[in-house]
């Protein structure tokens, strides 16, 4: 059996898994990083439009701080989100943004002077300030009451995830390519790191470590058309599930972007209406300000993508041959805004849709984007059931996104967690004992194999169809809107592929570098995933954020409040196991309201009147507080010490 | 969505082979695919995969040109595949070679992972300042003049494809020619006022025959760059600088 040994295991090469990985080593400690593909290649090269962080450079940012940026997460959340991970977040996203500079991000700066700007299909002309000049820019984006999306051009991700990878080269961190943790080795209360396979020469291998932080990314390809690369399929998120210990949460939180094209489903950045794109109908007709009168095309995505979809429902969608869609305008931004600022953009359209988006309209419709959902951890990003076990990223429900993500978001909250929970895990390395018992990583590698003689072995069901048929369900069942029937029927479906999974077998019977013998490793835990998702939404009876229920079209606080979390407590169970965390209002520093966009449709929950109160009494008890002590006061939150500061912004220092 | 040829039947010619396998040789497989609209190489890929050949071996992450997971030779040209529409080809065959000058792992499939990671390490992509350690990220971001920021992207947009190594007539001929993919990271860490190397620095990196003096300006690169990074100003520029530091 090969054995490699690591203090701080980071599975995962992705933005998450190398600042993550960063933090490990920084503190001293021995540090592997395991990915599917080469580190830079990985998912988060592909985010487009930028990463928030309250720097407020730009004039159209003046006034934002950590508080608004709070704020806006939490609504963007419908409340489902861990404020107090929210609070930790938004203090520490303006030092990650320039620690990224210093690392080599070409942040998009502020440049003095007047710009014309696109502002709900007006050209308006907006001064940047002499002093602010050459700071970091920032970009509009939805659900932002402030423009606060840092970016580079429309390549954020890919400048982000070099420099990151890069920063690791320069630490010399191992990054282990075409290597898939296909199990975790734990004896039921901690983890001792993984089974791993080689993706080239089909070999197993046990990683073992002090503590294994998992960072895969999202489970966007459960769905037949996604916007995510082909290998986010969740397998990150799988091993934890088939532990049987570690639960995940809020697998049904899964997130619908507006603006993907049709048919393949790229995206195309939320920085195209943010910089004053619109949506138009099969009329040309602007539909957004009808629904939404306030932030129209700005919306938070779970409310466009809703409201997009209604639109077609009535009749308004353009029909293609792949179904209805709607157009994405961006002529109105001219020529030399889309080639300077939305290049990828631009390119997209022309290799996939042969169109050129500075004169043409871009066929769109909502298309899985996000995935809320994943591994629950605590606020350091550890298991709340698996010692030892981290994750950190995408793959997290520690809890930020609650039931909506913003755009911007997800980019500044893997930089963030790994920032944080690389603090935590290296705490957790230096305190823990390098007891490893070798019998219990020996039985699971002798799992692992034996489970892949089995699939070679025998005859039986093909994963590619296995999987086509899952991906379709979950498209037609358990989408932007959903209904109790459809998703009784999607328990049902997935159920039965699950049975048939258990006799999953290969034509190919090569044990080295063989692509079927890859999907049919995944696909049986793919099917368990999705049918996390599916029960998770059956069984929450109400719509919040991006799980939009049309039986139960009210978002309810007084019953679902709460976390769905989720367990496969036996690997022979065909369902898995579900139980709800309560989300305490008493101790909320936002007590639960109405998002400002979107219907306000809410049963209110019993504590949110008294805990406003008291929220009330507590501001008036200290009237010559600044806001840092007031936040302090309401709602106190951890953060390692070297986060803890406050952040200078141009014109009010510290304040 | 270009469907002018809907309804061809295209022919595949891939080179198929397996170095792992004992006794396996290189050989040129065909398979047929019925051509659908907007249909990229990547989906007729998957397809043959799915219904031909399950052995079958490539690589794609993205599928939207965005990661450089998928160059192959496509009909004699390094490209991505992902964003290559078979409708592109007048002719109804396409051949698929995998990109030359990286180790192969199986069919289509190579390994530019070990090269890239040898390739960072060898021109040292990052920023060199030993100051900037010293930063407190609560304070004011250091300046940077907006222009500057721009020309820097510009050069950050490769994304390690290999397209440019694979038509490289010298790195052909000299295996331990830095190659074009290096001198664009040179060139992106030059511009950069971040990075404090100078040019005495980057002689002892590109100030030699595997560096930038061994290149023929034949553009093989430039002429195959998907992301159409500006190669021929840039070594003409490196150049210079060298020179100028040589002296
Ligand atoms: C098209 C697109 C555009 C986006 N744009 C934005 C944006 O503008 N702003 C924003 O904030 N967010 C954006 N997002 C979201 C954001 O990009 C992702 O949420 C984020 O990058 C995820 O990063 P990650 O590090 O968690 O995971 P990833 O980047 O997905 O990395 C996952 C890593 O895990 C590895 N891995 C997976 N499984 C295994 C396994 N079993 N064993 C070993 N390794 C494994 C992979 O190789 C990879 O290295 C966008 C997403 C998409 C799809
Ligand atoms: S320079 Fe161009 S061709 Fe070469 S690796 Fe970079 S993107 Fe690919
Ligand atoms: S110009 Fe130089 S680097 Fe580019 S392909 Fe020719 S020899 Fe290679
Ligand atoms: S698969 Fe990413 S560039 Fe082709």
């Amino acid at each position: 059996m090969k054995t490699v040994f690591a203090d701080s295991l980071i599975i995962g090469g992705g933005l998450a898994g190398l600042r993550t990985a960063i933090a490990t080593r920084t503190r001293g400690l021995d540090t592997i990083v395991l990915s599917l593909i080469p580190a830079k290649r990985s998912h988060s090269a592909a985010a487009q439009g930028g990463m928030q962080g309250s720097l407020a450079a730009t004039i159209k940012g003046e006034g934002d701080n950590e508080n608004v940026h709070f704020a806006d997460t939490v609504k963007g959340s419908d409340w489902g989100c861990d404020q107090q991970v929210a609070r930790m977040f938004a203090n520490t996203a303006p030092k990650a943004v320039r620690e990224l500079a210093t690392w080599g991000v070409p942040w998009t700066r502020v440049r003095r002077g007047p710009r014309q700007v696109v502002i709900n299909a007006e050209r308006v002309t907006i001064t940047e300030k002499d002093d602010n000049h050459g700071l970091i820019s920032a970009r509009d984006f939805g659900g932002t009451r402030k423009w606060r999306t840092c970016y580079t051009a429309d390549g954020t991700g890919h400048t982000m995830l070099y420099a990151v990878d890069n920063k690791a080269i320069e630490f010399g961190i191992a990054v282990h390519e075409r290597k898939e943790a296909i199990a975790l080795i734990h004896d039921g209360s901690t983890c001792y790191g993984a089974v791993v396979r080689d993706l080239i020469t089909g070999e197993l291998i046990a990683y073992v470590a002090r503590a294994t932080t998992i960072a895969t990314g999202g489970y966007g390809r459960l769905y037949a058309i996604s916007t995510n690369s082909v290998i986010s399929e969740g397998m990150g998120t799988a091993i934890a599930l088939e532990t049987g210990v570690a639960s995940l949460g809020n697998m049904e939180a899964v997130q619908f972007h507006p603006t993907a094209i049709v048919p393949v489903g790229i995206l195309t950045t939320e920085g195209c209406r943010g910089d004053g794109g619109l949506l138009k109908d099969k009329d040309g007709y602007r539909f957004m300000p009808d629904y939404e009168p306030g932030k129209k095309e700005l919306a938070s995505r779970d409310v466009v993508s809703r409201r997009m979809t209604e639109h077609m429902r009535k009749g308004k969608g353009v029909a293609s041959p792949y179904g209805d869609h709607l157009w994405l305008d961006i002529t109105l931004l001219g020529k030399e805004h889309i080639e300077k600022n939305l290049r990828e953009v631009k390119e997209i359209c022309e290799y996939f849709l042969g169109i050129d988006p500075v004169k043409e309209y871009i066929p769109v419709r909502p298309t899985q984007h996000y995935s809320m959902g994943g591994i629950r951890t605590k606020p350091t990003g550890e298991s709340r059931q698996l010692s030892g076990l981290f994750a950190a990223g995408e793959v997290s429900c520690w809890d930020m996104h609650g039931f909506n993500r913003l755009g911007g978001n997800s980019v500044a909250e893997t930089i963030v967690a790994g920032m944080i929970v690389g603090e935590y895990v290296a705490d957790y390395c230096e305190r823990s004992s390098v007891d490893i018992p070798t019998s219990v990583v020996r039985a699971f590698v002798m799992r692992e194999e034996a489970a892949i003689t089995e699939i070679i072995g025998r005859s039986g069901e093909d994963p590619y169809e296995l999987k086509r048929e899952m991906q379709q369900i979950m498209m037609e069942k358990v989408g932007i809107f959903r209904m109790g029937s459809d998703l009784q029927e999607a328990v049902d479906g997935l159920r039965g592929l699950l049975l048939r999974s258990r006799n999953i077998t290969v034509r190919n019977k090569a044990r080295h570098s063989n692509p079927e013998l890859v999907e049919a490793i995944r696909v049986p835990k793919m099917i368990k995933l999705a049918l996390t998702v599916a029960c998770g939404a059956l069984a929450r009876t109400e719509s919040r954020g991006a799980h939009a229920r049309e039986d139960y079209p009210e978002r309810n606080d007084r019953d679902w409040l709460n976390r769905t979390l989720s367990w496969w407590k036996d690997e022979k169970d065909d369902l898995p196991v579900l139980e709800y965390e309560n989300l305490d209002v008493m101790s909320m520093e936002m007590p639960p309201g109405t998002r400002g966009y979107g219907k306000a449709n809410m049963i209110a929950h019993p504590d949110t009147e008294k805990r406003v109160k008291q929220i009330e009494e507590i501001k008036e008890s200290m009237p010559n507080a600044d806001r840092f002590e007031v936040q302090r006061a309401i709602m106190p939150y951890d953060l390692p010490e070297k986060y803890q500061g406050k952040n200078e912004r141009v014109g009010v220092g510290f304040e | 969505m270009s469907g002018a040829n809907d309804g061809r039947t295209l022919k595949f010619h891939i080179l198929k082979y397996d170095p792992q396998q004992g006794g396996d040789k290189p050989r040129m497989v065909t398979y047929e695919v019925k051509e659908a609209p907007g249909m990229t190489i990547f989906i007729a890929l998957n397809e043959i995969r799915e219904t031909q050949d399950r052995a079958l071996q490539f690589d794609f992450v993205c599928r939207a040109g965005i990661c450089g997971s998928c160059g192959m030779v496509i009909n004699g040209k390094p490209d991505l595949a992902c964003r290559t529409l078979t409708a592109k080809f007048k002719k109804p065959e396409i051949t698929l070679l995998p990109l030359p000058a990286f180790d192969l792992i199986g069919d289509l499939s190579v390994n530019t992972g070990s090269y890239t990671r040898a390739m960072s390490e060898r021109v040292r992509t990052w920023i060199h300042d030993e100051e900037g350690k010293q930063v407190d990220l609560n304070e004011l971001e250091e300046r940077m003049d907006p222009d500057l920021a721009d020309e820097i992207y510009e050069l950050d947009r490769c994304i390690e494809c290999g397209c440019c190594i694979s038509a490289c007539a010298t790195k052909r001929m000299r295996d331990g020619f830095l190659g074009a993919m290096g001198f664009m990271k040179v060139a992106r860490f030059a511009v950069d006022s971040r990075d404090k190397r100078s040019d005495s620095d980057w002689y002892e990196v590109i100030g030699n025959d595997d560096g930038v003096f061994g290149c023929m300006s034949l553009m093989g690169c430039e002429d195959n760059c998907p992301k159409d990074l500006p190669h021929q100003t840039k070594i003409a520029y490196l150049r210079r600088k060298m020179v100028g530091a040589a002296r």
